[in-house]
């Protein structure tokens, strides 16, 4: 049975995985070395193939719901800052290299057990994305586990520079396992596990997880950060400027 | 009289892949099922690679030409996305013509795929100088389905078709 509540919740993994896409692909061309270049940019490719995935499934359901005719162009381009649902983490300044990995760390490890739980739901559409994004999503949680690794235990200035992105981020974080109606499966409870997996990358890392800090809220329910404001102009100028243009 | 299905299949065994354009979209397994509806109308069901496989909208088309060309007038392709796309779908045939195009193709069934931090598929053999003495320059290379690798022997930097 189609619902606000399934159109909600696409609508947010839509959201987040293409706003996390706009922020990563600005490191397109500036990489540290070209082979890292090419990583985030794959990477970021991945994550635009998902979110075109949950925009499409949630242009069907509202279009047969409220007999519209939204499509994944209308959803992304033609939405403002208060309907996007992503997380707040998404739309954070890249900042350093070491900033731009964590966050990608944090996102793809909560990602990685969230999928894990939705393959197995009852939506089959939802359940079907979710198969084939975990086999990308593995990658991604590699990838960044192992730069987390090589900048903590690094040298001197690498790892003050992952201390700092845990400071910035980790605020970020507590939104994951914020319950709310419209989620698909209880995210709450996969929390000791993102905790066990961050803990044991930081480990090897030599970085600690902070301990009683306040968690920002908000992103879910459209209450953004001053930035997203910003990513929606740039990404939706041409649309905005030359409505129905196609490549 | 030739099997329609089999006339189909045919015509689509000739289409290449547009980044990897030794392969055939048959070769990848990117072809799930051939629908036959009537003499005129058929559903071509196709998967992407990879999610964000920026070739699915090329391949779809070039599909619905190929079969315009012999006559088919009603074609529809459809996305599907379960099972998900494995290197496993790939034909021998076509690990060869990658291999003879300076790609390795993949070597393991894609249940090895997890692997552990730090830990690189190794023994992957060199296309040019077919040597095992390799290593992994970077897991992304210039598609989302290939890694990067160079031969330590020839010295010649490899694209290697990643089990997925």
């Amino acid at each position: 049975m189609i619902n606000q509540k399934i159109i909600n919740a696409t609508l947010h993994l839509a959201d987040t995985t293409l706003i996390l896409a706009q922020k990563n692909s600005e490191w397109c061309a500036h990489g540290p070395i070209l082979e890292q270049d090419i990583a985030i940019t794959n990477i970021t490719l991945d994550l635009i193939g998902q979110s075109r995935m949950f925009y499409q499934y949630a242009a069907e359901l509202i279009n047969e719901l409220e007999n519209k005719t939204e499509t994944e162009d209308t959803l992304s381009y033609l939405r403002s800052e208060r309907e996007f649902k992503n997380f707040l983490i998404a739309e954070l300044p890249n900042g350093d290299w070491a900033q731009t990995i964590l966050r990608q760390f944090f996102f793809s490890s909560f990602q990685q057990l969230l999928f894990e739980k939705l393959q197995h739901i009852e939506d089959k559409q939802i359940s079907a994305i979710a198969v084939k994004s975990l086999k990308e999503i593995n990658y991604h949680v590699k990838w960044s586990s192992e730069w987390v690794i090589r900048l903590g235990d690094g040298t001197s200035e690498s790892h003050s520079r992952m201390v700092k992105a845990i400071e910035i981020l980790w605020p970020y974080t507590g939104e994951f396992f914020n319950a709310e109606e419209n989620d698909l499966t209880e995210v709450e409870k996969i929390k000791s596990n993102w905790i066990q997996k961050i803990e044991a990358v930081f480990i090897e890392a030599n970085l600690l997880i902070p301990q009683n800090i306040f968690m920002q809220l908000g992103g879910k329910q459209g209450f953004h950060t001053e930035h997203l404001g910003y990513i929606l102009t740039e990404m939706q100028s041409l649309q905005r400027a030359y409505p129905w243009l196609e490549w | 009289m030739i099997n329609p299905k089999e006339h189909i299949y045919s015509i689509l065994e000739k289409i290449p892949d547009p980044e990897i354009p030794v392969l055939t979209i048959i070769d990848l397994g990117i072809v799930r099922d051939v629908i036959i509806i009537d003499e005129q109308t058929i559903e071509i069901i196709i998967t992407p690679t990879y999610s964000g496989c920026p070739a699915m909208d090329v391949i779809s088309f070039e599909i619905k030409l190929a079969l315009l060309e012999t006559g088919y007038k009603n074609i529809k392709v459809t996305y599907t996305l379960s099972p998900a796309w494995t290197t496993d779908w790939m034909s021998e045939s076509g690990k060869r013509k990658l291999l003879e195009y300076g790609i390795a193709p993949p070597k393991k069934n894609s249940s090895r795929v997890n692997k552990m931090l730090f830990e690189e598929e190794t023994n992957i053999n060199c296309p040019q100088c077919n040597s095992s003495n390799t290593n992994q320059l970077s897991e992304f290379g210039s598609t989302a389905c290939k890694s990067l690798y160079k031969c330590n022997d020839c010295n010649e930097v490899f694209d290697y078709f990643k089990c997925h």
